[in-house]
């Protein structure tokens, strides 16, 4: 039996980048913020530019502790929902395709927040990336850390826990 | 445009607490009123127009620094840590109103609580309990110039 040729390596990351563009670039307050997203594979690394209005200390120029902990929160849902995506992309049941400014997946909904904040954010960019820990039918638990110059030295990490809307992109409740 | 009440200026200071349009009601003795009008840009999900959790974190966690700078003594304050729990969803297209109360102090921690709610004034959609640094002022030993 002839397997089909595998598709170019360039149009399968062209096709992945497209489909997490189209999570991320029509939540409006993501782009408030300025928060972009960096993939490697599955990997997503979030990034947030520093701006003057993220500023929360004006004296220090520190970041504001919301928008650390705002920053957190993006960071866990796009990864919890870019996870579920990356599982049905994978596995043929999603066709990144299909998933343009019209169809996208419904976002998970915070059901909890807690973060730590262990440094006070510097007037520098700062990254995060999350690991979902438990991801069921219906709940996830994820948690996420920031840093900024240092990947070891965290100024912020946190754990959250979302309920899962349901996979089906066309569902409605 | 630029509302100038002493308590108003304490949110103009802070350029992210401007970005987000935050307007200061009240404040004082470890209590704090903060309401965010609607933005269209602080939407997270746009299928259903709610807006974005981070949105409102940034609004109780400058609510909840409020009540603490505005405890007898304090002179600054950071976020030790947060806890937000969603009830609910807030309703798209409504003004988020955060309380917040400074219920303990120690010399050196502030114990906070806060709710959000949105126009319905009876059931917080969120409520929110952290601990914050806190620095107190030198007790006054001599005649020093007023704060």
């Amino acid at each position: 039996m002839n397997r089909p040729a595998p598709e170019p390596v360039q149009i399968i990351k062209e096709r992945r980048d497209r489909a997490l563009q189209n999570l991320v670039g029509g939540i409006p307050y993501v782009n408030f913020l300025g928060i972009q997203f960096d993939r490697r594979g599955d990997e997503l690394t979030a990034l947030l530019p520093f701006d003057d209005q993220l500023v929360g200390n004006p004296l220090l120029q520190a970041i504001h502790g919301g928008v650390t902990s705002a920053f957190l929160e993006v960071t866990a849902m796009i990864e919890l929902s870019w996870s579920i995506l990356w599982e049905d992309m994978e596995n043929g049941n999603l066709d990144p395709r299909k998933l343009d400014a019209d169809h996208l997946p419904r976002l998970p909904k915070t059901i909890d927040f807690t973060v730590d904040y262990l440094r006070s954010g510097l007037p520098r960019d700062a990254y995060a990336r999350a690991r979902v820990n438990r991801s069921g039918r219906r709940y996830a638990s994820v948690h996420v850390e920031a840093w900024q110059d240092k990947r070891s030295r965290l100024f912020a990490q946190a754990t959250g826990h979302f309920l899962i809307p349901g996979r089906d992109t066309t569902e409605v409740e | 445009m630029i509302d100038v009440s002493p308590a108003q200026r304490f949110i103009e200071v802070i350029p992210h607490a401007k970005a987000l349009g935050l307007h200061l009601v009240e404040i004082g003795d470890g209590k704090a009123v903060i309401y965010m009008p609607w933005d269209d840009r602080f939407i997270g999900d746009p299928l259903t127009g709610v807006i974005a959790g981070g949105a409102v974190s940034a609004l109780l966690d400058t609510c909840c620094g409020a009540a603490v700078m505005s405890y007898p003594g304090a002179k600054s304050t950071a976020t030790l840590d947060l806890r937000i729990d969603y009830m609910r969803t807030a309703k798209p297209g409504q003004r988020i109103t955060a309380r917040a109360e400074c219920f303990h102090a120690t010399r050196s921690v502030a114990f906070v609580r806060a709710t959000a709610h949105d126009e319905d004034t009876d059931q917080p959609f969120a409520t929110a309990q952290g601990a914050f640094t806190m620095d107190m002022m030198p007790k006054p030993t001599k005649t020093e110039g007023a704060a």
